[in-house]
């Protein structure tokens, strides 16, 4: 099992909900969280006072999968999270030990 | 034939009331209000109301950061019903009766001797409001004075020593202020020359040099832009100004604040009239024209200079414009009015955009900027547009009962007493207030404090729950 962390820009959400859904991937999680990367922040204007906005607004996406669906999943992100321009964002891998349902007990693939 | 009957009654009664009390009628006549008078007299204190909260708490708590959101709201909030109280205590009696110059009597102390027949004199002859309506109109101003104030040095002082503040300068800035201004006689002293010269003596100290302040442009708003000035000077700068983010949480409210001040301002200006007539039909289309005029000036400078045009901007624009309109809305035209808005949307937003910082005070959300410059180029422009010549209704003579020859030179050095006055007197009161709050509370909350926001620490709630 994987859990796959995806930061992606805020209106492309659905299109992720969507393509991940398609696969089969039956929950995920959102936040929306702020940061900074290779995409520059901008600048706001109040009354002549100038604020640089470093941080930007992204949504982040968790979701768990069986090993078998992470490269599928991986790919449908990509793809359609994709502008091509600076700021599409990053997706993060990585292994999972353990997964539990707390309504049934139930561990491992079966609880995902 | 039922109609004939009534009217041979009314003729009979009407003829013989004539005979009965015809000596009387001279000597006594009981003035009464106008119920059209009254009811607008209502509405338009209802609206200043609004100006004051919801709308200046919400266009200025719009401009703060969300930390401090609760904190603004609540000092205008209380501030205003401080005043409400006070007014009625003893302001409106050193602001409305006959004192010397400078204050009234102590008179009216506790509204002593006002009953629901007692009637205030209106600006034409004969013609009277209900005095508790007057006193309740009045009252607005003196409430949302105090409160323009607060914007000057929003974000880091005490509730505490601004409502000690507040009772300081309400007595000896705004009382004094208004006295001098808007205090005399009424237009029925103004039988002959002579009676009229001795009912001049007895107004105000401004209104016996000739100044022209229709609805506050000294009274209200440089009175208030220079005690923000002062405070500003006095306290210091935020914590992070100028290195840190301090940029308004929430343009949004600040657009509805702006909004519902410039619906209100139409009980300011049109209600300092007193009357519903011809006059206060002109007074709304000046006020509307001059912030609509101010409003295009502001955006359309910010555009060209800045390269965007802001929402806050726009709305900034609005109230330079009403502030500017507010000495002049009873003497200037329709095209003076618009001119008059050209000039102070694009001197305003100089003065918080870049005088500001060339000087280096934070003046938080522009008190001074706004309604302190704004208010000195409205009522030095007064004496431009009241001009005849430039489409102005010149200035009424109620001796001769038309309208008096107009020198706009002469005109323009009494708005320059009435300006260099309301600077130097509210400059000093507001200097020792602040000064003597200082030694008594302090002014200034902690630095940790400040870091945390007012709402938590002072107020111990806050504005949103995400």
């Amino acid at each position: 099992m994987k859990l796959i962390t995806a930061i992606v820009k805020p209106f492309k959400l659905d299109d992720v909900r969507e393509a991940l859904s398609d696969l089969g991937v039956s929950g995920v999680t959102v936040t929306e969280v702020k940061g900074f990367g290779r995409q520059k922040g901008h600048t706001e204007l109040y009354r002549g006072a100038e604020y640089v906005v470093d941080f930007l607004p992204k949504a982040k996406i968790e979701v768990a999968v069986a090993d078998q669906l992470v490269s599928q999943a991986v790919e449908a992100i990509t793809r359609v999270a994709n502008t091509g321009k600076i700021g599409d964002g990053k997706i993060f891998v990585t292994n999972l030990e353990q997964v539990v349902r707390i309504r049934t007990g139930e561990t491992g693939d079966e609880a995902l | 034939m039922n109609y004939f009957l009534k009217i041979l009654t009314l003729i009979a009664i009407s003829s013989f009331a004539g005979i009965t009390f015809a000596d009387e009628a001279a000597a006594v006549v009981a003035p009464v209000a106008q119920k059209g008078d009254t009811a607008w007299m209502i509405v338009a204190t209802i609206l200043v109301i609004l100006m004051s909260i919801p709308g200046l708490a919400l266009f200025y708590g719009g401009m703060v950061r969300a930390k401090n959101m609760l904190s603004v709201l609540m000092q205008v909030f209380v501030i205003f019903s401080l005043m409400a109280v006070l007014w009625a205590l003893y302001g409106y009696s050193i602001a409305f009766t006959e004192g010397n110059a400078f204050v009234g009597g102590f008179g009216k102390l506790f509204l002593l001797g006002i009953t629901p027949d007692s009637m205030a004199a209106t600006f034409s002859k004969g013609v009277y409001v209900p005095e508790y309506i007057y006193v309740a109109f009045q009252l607005t101003f003196a409430c949302i004075t105090p409160a323009l104030i607060i914007g000057a040095f929003a974000e880091r002082v005490k509730f505490s020593a601004i409502l000690v503040f507040m009772v300081i300068w309400f007595t000896f800035a705004y009382l004094p202020m208004a006295h001098m201004v808007w205090y005399w006689a009424g237009p029925d002293a103004y039988t002959d020359a002579s009676a009229g010269e001795t009912a001049l003596a007895t107004a105000g100290f401004l209104f016996q040099k000739g100044a022209l302040d229709f609805a506050g442009g000294t009274v209200v708003h440089i009175n208030a832009g220079i005690a923000g000035l002062v405070g500003c000077l006095v306290i210091g700068k935020r914590i992070g100004y100028k290195k840190e983010s301090l940029a308004p949480h929430s343009v949004t409210m600040t657009m509805i604040g702006a909004s519902l001040l410039w619906v209100g301002w139409f009980g300011f200006n049109v209600g300092s009239n007193l009357e519903a007539n011809g006059l206060s039909a002109l007074v709304f289309v000046n006020t509307l024209l001059a912030s609509a005029a101010a409003t295009l000036a502001w955006t359309g400078a910010e555009w060209v200079v800045r390269g965007k045009p802001s929402m806050l901007g726009g709305a900034s624009g609005s109230i330079a414009g009403l502030v500017a309109i507010t000495p002049a809305c009873g003497w200037a035209g329709p095209m003076g009015s618009i001119a008059l808005g050209i000039v102070v949307g694009i001197v305003c937003f100089w003065a918080v955009t870049s005088l500001k910082g060339m000087i280096g005070y934070d003046d938080s959300l522009d008190a001074f900027g706004v309604h302190g410059i704004g208010g000195i180029i409205g009522a030095l422009g007064t004496a431009v547009v009241a001009s005849p010549a430039l489409g102005g209704t010149g200035v009424w003579d109620y001796v001769t009962n038309s309208v008096a020859e107009y020198s706009m030179t002469t005109q323009l050095i009494s708005q320059l007493w009435a300006v260099g006055v309301c600077i130097i007197w509210s400059g000093t009161v507001s200097f020792i207030a602040f000064k003597l709050v200082d030694i008594l509370i302090g002014l200034r909350v902690s630095e940790e404090v400040e870091r945390e926001g007012l709402d938590i620490s002072e107020h111990g709630e806050t504005a949103y729950h995400h």
